[in-house]
């Protein structure tokens, strides 16, 4: 995973291709919400804070055991308690750890137009830049999952950074360090999806007949995957049914064709100009000596006669400070 | 400029666009997919990466989780240390390093601002708080006990049994009582003929 020069860049926001040099051997990284084993106790939530060094934000209750009401730029893991009535008269009380998903096909990355603001690493690690974020808020518009938030005061948009600077020294994220019953797990995306799986099964086997391993493959799967009991219920989760990232990014790819476009202007221009100086050959200005006397000989001229624009575009073009100032007065 | 010859030391504004089209065609190669960039990005430096590790133990209930503290300047000579981060033991074999939301925040207890630093006297019937120092606080805690002792304390019980014990107050003790300082503290209760002993501590 990490090296000594630090973690290997996949690609990077508005940024055409990034370096060829680089072995694409990394192993690639997940973390893993088993939802069965959550208890929503909200160690994640502190844990983040505490780790992030994000400030405290004043909370109230508004019916529920949800301590924000939603994600905010000081906020990047929050505990959603959804309850769902049922048809049996029941409840279905629906928790989710809700954070950057660090998708594999990231929506936000591909919307920035700020070079290198947002980077996606080798291991999968979606981080954003905030040195050159630029503010614009596309990556909020380009998140299928609606996870970045912008923070009016730095006009900047922060997210989970999976604590890319904790894995990249082989420690785990904050999250899973602290859940206390295991429900946050970290490893490999081969090693998470293995259990999932598995989980999957045995949940199945107890009655969960919809269970699910939450890994759609709309953003080519996420490095921070669900196991869901009640599949069913995705919606109601939070959770999109298929996410997608182009749907919502027309605007964003016509963006880049834009780009491209400017770029071969621009290198059409200059081939141009070759063309024109190897059809031409170099072309001189007069002499400077010969163009200073021209100056001097008209600036010595009588002011009334010197109305014509030709005459006055000459004189300023001298190299004389003296003639203009002259000439006009 | 001399039209036959070569002047080496004199930069012309023409020269001087030559040069910077040629700056400019360099940063151009970016756009036709030449990353400039580093292929590798060194991004958020590992805050406790030279903090040193000290071991402490919860302080908030009886599960009693390790926890490593990430301190800087500790144990120097002319610096006060400064806690950087808390995190839970991987070590330990009661948490396993994880720890629930409550001791997750330990490190407030230390560095929050709103956190209360000397004892706090609320008179009776008034509303406000206000702070007392530990010698004013020590004093009064000393005068209520004696009086509380004083006044309930039993030589004998009903049936003439002589049992010396003081009904007047109790003692509850918290988790971050050590081994140690529960058995002073004991000691010390049962001396003073407290029969209603309890702590929280199971560390």
């Amino acid at each position: 995973m990490a090296t000594e020069l630090g973690l290997a860049v996949r690609r990077k926001s508005a940024t055409p291709t990034s370096s060829t040099s680089i072995r694409r051997d990394s192993i690639e990284v997940s973390k893993l919400v088993d939802i069965d084993l959550c208890i929503g106790c909200k160690a994640c939530e502190i844990a983040c804070k505490e780790w992030n060094d994000l400030e405290v934000e004043e909370t109230h209750n508004f019916g529920g055991y949800q301590s924000h009401e939603d994600l905010t730029p000081d906020t990047w893991d929050l505990m959603r308690f959804n309850e769902v009535d049922l048809e049996d008269g029941g409840i279905a009380w629906l928790i989710r750890k809700d954070s950057c998903l660090h998708c594999e096909e990231p929506g936000c990355l591909l919307a920035c137009p700020a070079p290198g603001a947002i980077v996606q690493y080798e291991n999968g690690i979606v981080d954003f830049d905030q040195e050159k974020c630029i503010g614009c808020q596309y990556c909020i518009a380009g998140c299928p999952f609606d996870i970045p938030r912008f923070d009016t005061e730095t006009k900047k948009v922060y997210k989970c950074t999976l604590c890319v600077d904790r894995v990249s020294n082989a420690l785990e994220p904050a999250c899973v360090k602290a859940c206390p019953t295991g429900s946050i797990r970290f490893g490999t995306k081969e090693a998470m999806q293995e259990y999932g799986k598995e989980k999957v099964g045995k949940l199945q086997d107890r009655g969960f007949e919809d269970a699910l391993l939450y890994d759609p493959e709309g953003v080519k799967g996420l490095h921070m995957m669900y196991v869901v009991p009640r599949g069913e219920m995705l919606e109601e989760y939070g959770l999109p049914k298929d996410p997608t990232v182009t749907s919502k990014l027309g605007f964003f790819p016509a963006m880049g064709a834009l780009r491209k476009l400017g770029s071969g202007a621009m290198w059409a221009g200059l081939l141009g100009s070759a063309l024109f100086f190897l059809r031409t050959g170099r072309r001189f200005p007069p002499p400077e000596e010969e163009a200073v006397a021209a100056a001097r000989s008209k600036g010595s001229e009588a002011p009334g006669e010197r109305t014509d624009a030709a005459t006055r575009h000459d004189a300023d073009d001298s190299l004389d400070p003296g003639s203009e100032g002259d000439g006009h007065a | 400029m001399n039209r036959g010859g070569w002047v080496a030391v004199e930069l012309t504004r023409r020269d001087f666009f030559k040069l910077s089209a040629a700056g400019g065609a360099g940063a151009a190669w970016a756009a036709f997919g030449f990353d400039m960039e580093p292929a590798y990005a060194q991004v958020r430096e590992l805050k406790i990466s030279r903090a040193t590790e000290v071991r402490s133990v919860c302080p908030y209930c009886a599960v009693g989780c390790s926890m490593i503290a990430y301190v800087t300047g500790h144990e120097s000579f002319n610096t006060t240390p400064h806690l950087v981060h808390i995190e839970g033991d991987p070590d330990s074999p009661i948490n396993g390093g994880s720890l629930c939301p409550k001791g997750a925040s330990t490190m407030q207890l230390a560095v929050n601002s709103n956190r209360v630093k000397s004892p706090m006297y609320r008179e009776p019937g008034a509303s406000e708080w206000q702070e007392i120092s530990w010698e004013d606080a020590l004093d009064r805690l000393a005068r209520l006990m004696k009086d509380a002792r004083d006044e309930r304390f039993v030589d004998k019980d009903d049936e003439g049994n002589t049992v010396n014990r003081n009904e007047g107050f109790a003692w509850v003790g918290g988790a971050t009582i050590s081994n140690e300082e529960g058995y002073l503290t004991t000691k010390m209760f049962r001396a003073l003929g407290c029969v209603g002993l309890e702590q929280q501590a199971r560390v």
